[in-house]
């Protein structure tokens, strides 16, 4: 039953929640005695009126691009992968075993390696919730959020006991050598005569991440594996008549969705800090749940909703080094997108419908 | 491994195993109606600040226990509101009141106490106290029992005992008065319960109201009785291992007591690293140890270990036919 046109669908319904979101959000700094609106200007000028801002906006939307994907992906096959987290940790640990273990001779052919060790190993951390769901229909909102404790401790294990080099305090792995190094945006842009900010950690990652939205637009909507997967996120018993295995595809859908989420370590890992750490993963997995909804798990929501946090993120960090406002107003944003357009979503829905039905009632 | 060091280690099980029993039983009252609850976390976060912010400001505990609670219970309305009245996804609401509540606590508490996002010291009477049981120091002599009653059962806060007193309560409730079986039906088949003219809603909501209950107390117990005052994200993970001994105990009460004791008992052996050396012969390593709970939940999950089955009406809204 279509009630609403599809342009309310697509783009009325999440403006209002957003618009909700954010005015919520002002409610909550006006609280806590700051100017909303000396706060949304620091915050654009911030992150967006330098190049340095652009670079850590950028960055932030790569990383949230890639768990963003991750999240809509499993979301498509009615799967809901809470376990982005856990799976970019694990992504992590690939790309620096990648990078540690083998001498690449060229960054490009490092940043393949690099890829495909984050794939896999965000891949099969991924991969045993969804055999459990498929195989012994264990709920995969638990296990995955299990597996995001498990893999945390393994990696505190991990870093402070096996990878961290001899005579070293801090629990992280050894320094990637010089020949991995990624070309950030100001190596990129320079030799066209664009002059980008040194400082920022923007990087080539980001257009993988730009690559990767069309890849899994292609994939969900112009093969025949997306097809199925989306058939079978929309009605489970109809998929199973059409002939489409719920196993394979539950598996299929959680590798690629954890794969995703395991290539955000590229951005973070290699193309940041070059070094593996605690904790480097800092909540983008979760992000990646608010970008998915806001984005309605498509390719080009979900890069307008990335590009949004990372600007929010950016911005926050901004605010937190100007204002008394502490950066967890960006997590209270975070939260507050997800209520009204994940949970709250039939709160704008319910009377909005209602509207449109009274116009066509009466034009009709 | 002396006798003393056993005391001690079981101690300070009871002490760690205290929120996560009160959280466990919270949820335990929403999905047995029907209402997936992660939002453990959030609650006990909210109401764990709260607590410890209105003691800090009125000196007493017992008013900032009340706090915590109607903290806890607003956040279980919103949750409520979006996964009963507009029949959202209860999964994705319990994610934004996790986030929600560790946003907001640092916020106010840095707006409220400006210490970076953690509340004054309590002291006093802000503050629940170890009471000691009658006779305790008397029968702390008598050799074997003296010190099990002098050293583990007396000498813990008020909400220790209340706790382990919601446990019998708890089962009474759910399975001794027609309140609890109408609550259960309407984890397993709210359409039966609708025939019946029992309103689906209001028992959902009833269910929701208890979780955010348990865990306002739960919350509490962490910033005024565990620790004295409130840190950023001091709830640590445990709404989700209460989580993890839901599930291990299969929803039902009295094995939620145990599955929460031997998760306890995990917290207590990570602190104590000696411990667990002196009786196994080797170094485990406490990171490992953390991730127990989990590993085990997640094996209980699989079904190799006996199935754990959810509530059948778990997770989905219930919408009354037209």
């Amino acid at each position: 039953m279509e009630v609403m046109p599809k342009w309310a669908e697509v783009i009325l319904v999440p403006l209002i929640s957003l618009l909700l979101a954010a005015i919520l959000s002002a409610l909550v700094i006006m609280a806590i005695g700051e100017d909303p609106i000396a706060a949304v200007q620091l915050m654009v000028t911030g992150a967006l009126g330098s190049t340095y801002g652009w670079g850590y906006t950028l960055y932030y939307a790569t990383n949230f691009l890639f768990t963003g994907l991750a999240v809509s992906v499993a979301f498509h096959a009615g799967l809901f992968n809470i376990g982005g987290e856990g799976q970019a940790m694990l992504g992590g640990l690939g790309v620096a075993l990648m990078c540690l273990l083998i001498p690449w001779p060229h960054w490009t052919l490092a940043l393949i390696g690099a890829s495909a060790g984050a794939a896999l190993f965000g891949a099969a951390w991924a991969a045993i919730p969804a055999y459990l769901q498929a195989k012994r229909g264990s709920h995969i909102v638990i296990t995955t959020i299990m597996f995001n404790f498990i893999a945390a401790a393994l990696l505190n294990y991990l870093l402070v006991n096996v990878m961290r080099p001899q005579g070293s305090m801090d629990p992280a792995s050894a320094r990637f050598p010089e020949a991995v190094h990624l070309p950030t945006l100001h190596d990129l842009l320079a030799p066209i005569g664009i002059s980008f900010s040194k400082a920022a950690p923007a990087n080539v990652t980001f257009l993988i991440a730009v690559l990767a939205c069309v890849l899994v637009w292609f994939l969900l909507w112009r093969t025949w594996l997306g097809y199925e997967i989306r058939s079978y996120g929309k009605s489970e018993p109809a998929a199973k008549y059409a002939g489409i295995s719920p196993t394979a595809i539950t598996m299929i859908a959680m590798l690629i969705s954890g794969g995703l989420a395991g290539m955000m370590a590229i951005n973070n890992v290699m193309g940041e800090a070059e070094r593996l750490v605690l904790n480097a993963v800092e909540g983008a997995g979760f992000i990646g749940i608010a970008v998915a909804l806001m984005g309605r798990s498509h390719p080009f929501g979900v890069f307008l909703a990335a590009v949004l946090f990372g600007f929010l993120y950016q911005g926050g960090a901004e605010l937190a080094l100007w204002t008394n406002i502490p950066r967890e107003l960006i997590v209270v944003i975070q939260a507050l997108v997800i209520l009204f357009t994940g949970a709250l979503d039939n709160m704008v829905r319910m009377p909005l419908e209602r509207l449109f039905l009274m116009t066509r009632r009466g034009s009709g | 491994m002396d006798f003393l060091t056993l005391i001690q280690l079981l101690d300070s099980t009871v002490r760690l195993a205290t929120p996560l029993l009160l959280a466990c039983l919270a949820g335990l009252f929403s999905e047995r109606a029907g209402i997936f609850d992660i939002g453990l976390e959030g609650k006990m976060l909210a109401a764990a600040f709260f607590s410890a912010a209105i003691a800090a400001l009125t000196g007493s505990v017992w008013l900032g226990l009340l706090a915590g609670i109607a903290a806890s219970m607003g956040f279980s309305l919103l949750h409520g509101l979006a996964s009963i009245t507009f029949r959202g996804n209860q999964l994705i609401s319990g994610v934004a009141i996790n986030f929600l509540a560790a946003g907001l606590t640092v916020l106010i508490a840095q707006d409220w106490f400006s210490q970076g996002g953690r509340t004054p010291s309590l002291m006093g009477g802000a503050r629940f106290e170890p009471i000691t049981l009658p006779f305790a120091e008397n029968l702390g002599t008598v050799p074997f029992l003296g010190p099990i009653y002098a050293e583990l059962i007396s000498g813990h806060s008020i909400l220790v005992y209340i706790a382990f007193l919601t446990v019998p309560l708890t089962w009474w409730i759910l399975f001794r008065t027609r309140f609890g079986l109408r609550l259960r039906a309407v984890g397993e088949n709210p359409a039966a319960v609708d025939t019946a003219g029992v309103s689906v809603v209001g028992l959902r909501y009833a269910a929701v109201m208890i979780c955010g209950m348990l865990c306002g107390i739960a919350g509490a117990y962490l910033s005024t009785a565990l620790q004295a005052g409130f840190v950023k994200d001091m709830s640590a993970g445990r709404g989700f291992i209460a989580l993890a001994a839901l599930i291990f105990a299969k929803w039902r009460p009295w094995h939620a007591l145990y599955a929460t004791l031997l998760f306890g008992l995990f917290g207590a052996l990570e602190t104590r690293p000696d411990v667990i050396q002196a009786i196994f012969g080797i170094k485990v390593q406490g990171a490992l140890l953390g991730a127990l709970p989990y590993v085990m939940t997640v094996i209980i999950l699989a079904g190799f270990v006996g199935k754990a089955v959810p509530p059948r009406a778990g997770g989905e809204p219930y919408v009354k036919e037209r």
